[in-house]
């Protein structure tokens, strides 16, 4: 029952992920953060099998980090968006396929937004907005009314706010509030919400 | 003395040469002339001179000299043409193997570097005899725009503004540079692609060992981006395209007659 949830401006991107760290009916923990930063311009939010999910986002990170080294300049949001794709599609194929599904945000060459979510059987779309799990079921509605092609950064938080109170209100568990991030052309910064 | 250290690649000689990879350089010194001058706005033009040529062989159908590797990336080849396959075949493969994980092509300086990692690999290991083959590599991305690369059977590449391999390729690099020099008095940056054209025919036409230039000898292509969409576009020119541009140029027979 993580939460993950993205919204793509003209110039960024808002992440967000739920902070409790559950195992069975347990909360484990009220810190949890479920993103890693890839490169300066791009994260992932990961959710899934326990294990699989550091596991994996590790995985990509350490790939993306090599590459960017190796040619002396970090990869772009679409790159790690296909490579991240790819691999998912490959792990499916093998004996013990990575079972994580996750969102890919970040701020391009062009210094638009970008966001991806990629599922752990490798289906891949690119969208404005875009969520996990049982948050999608809560949320898509007030994001499909509210949404808009140009909207500020200011009224892209709003809306998570409109996101997190409904997601409050309807879930059966406490998620124990949102890990939000930002990324612009100045990098990845972590806003207190 | 030198016999002994000859037939393994591996293997340095006491004055710390290894002859196997400056044989294999030798072999292109012999091999047929080609050359490339970049346009650093319009792009970049390839022209190799093909060697063997009988009246009975019907070569005006496939090329030799130079290839397609993706749509953004061209390469002519001196030396060993059956290495060259090998080596273009594994080229192509890799940046189709790119496209289908990064949804992108390589840059042109990633192609280069991999193939190259390749052919030194065969100067190292295994007493393998090293790949008999020189490139020209004429490529296009986002990142660097037009870039041209040449590199040998040892492994080590380099980036240039024009250049030229295979036979008589020392004079033909001279005269590049003073044609180069006399065409643009501000700097390369100005060259147009039909400067270039120009300036590779006639440079080839100078050097080469047959007395006049002709369409069945000759193998020419250009990589420039297209007008409307700034795609990177190849073109392949016909031996017909290549008779009108040495009539334009009066690089023709003629002269001889």
């Amino acid at each position: 029952m993580d939460i993950v949830l993205g919204i793509r401006l003209k110039d960024a991107t808002l992440i967000a992920t739920s902070k409790a760290f559950t195992r069975g009916i347990s909360i484990l923990k009220d810190s949890d953060d479920k993103t890693l930063n890839l490169n300066k311009k791009n994260v992932i939010a990961i959710t899934g099998e326990s294990g699989d999910t550091i596991n994996f986002a590790e995985y990509i990170k350490g790939n993306v980090q090599l590459k960017g080294l190796r040619e002396g300049h970090e990869m772009e949001s679409d790159e790690i968006a296909s490579f991240v794709r790819h691999e998912l599609a490959r792990s499916l194929r093998s004996r013990s396929p990575y079972q994580v599904n996750l969102l890919v945000a970040g701020v391009n060459d062009k210094e638009e937004g970008f966001l991806s979510m990629i599922d752990y059987i490798g289906t891949r779309c690119d969208l404005p907005y875009a969520a996990h799990g049982y948050a999608a079921f809560y949320t898509m509605s007030l994001l499909d009314h509210h949404y808009r092609e140009d909207i500020s950064l200011d009224d892209g938080l709003k809306l998570l706010k409109l996101c997190e109170e409904e997601l409050n209100k309807r879930m059966p568990m406490d998620f124990k509030g949102l890990n939000v991030k930002i990324v612009d052309k100045e990098g990845i910064k972590v806003i207190d919400f | 003395m030198s016999r002994r250290y000859d037939s393994r690649t591996t293997i340095f000689s006491p004055e710390g040469r290894l002859y196997q990879v400056e044989y294999a350089l030798e072999a292109i010194a012999h091999a047929g002339t080609t050359l490339a001058i970049l346009s650093p706005k319009e792009g970049i033009v390839l022209l190799a001179e093909r060697k063997i040529i009988s009246k009975l062989l019907e070569s005006s159908s496939n090329s030799e000299k130079i290839y397609k590797i993706n749509d953004q990336t061209i390469v002519s080849v001196a030396g060993l043409t059956a290495d060259a396959e090998i080596l273009i075949d594994r080229m192509r493969n890799d940046c189709q193997q790119y496209l289908k994980i990064y949804n992108k092509l390589p840059n042109t300086m990633q192609v280069v570097n991999k193939v190259c990692d390749f052919k030194q690999g065969y100067t190292q290991f295994g007493g393998l005899r090293p790949f008999g083959v020189s490139f020209l590599f004429a490529g296009y991305d986002s990142l660097n725009g037009f870039q041209l690369y040449s590199s040998n059977p040892s492994g080590n590449y380099s980036g240039w503004l024009a250049t030229s391999i295979g036979e008589n390729s020392s004079s033909v690099q001279t005269l590049l540079k003073q044609e180069l020099n006399a065409n643009s008095t501000e700097s390369h940056n100005d060259i147009t692609l039909d400067d270039a054209l120009k300036i590779a025919l006639k440079v080839l036409s100078k050097t080469s060992d047959n007395t006049h230039l002709s369409a069945d000898k000759l193998e020419l292509a250009s990589l420039s981006l297209q007008s409307n969409t700034n795609k990177p576009t190849i073109k392949l020119y016909t031996p017909k395209e290549i008779d009108n541009l040495l009539n334009l140029h009066d690089l023709s027979k003629k002269e001889e007659e």
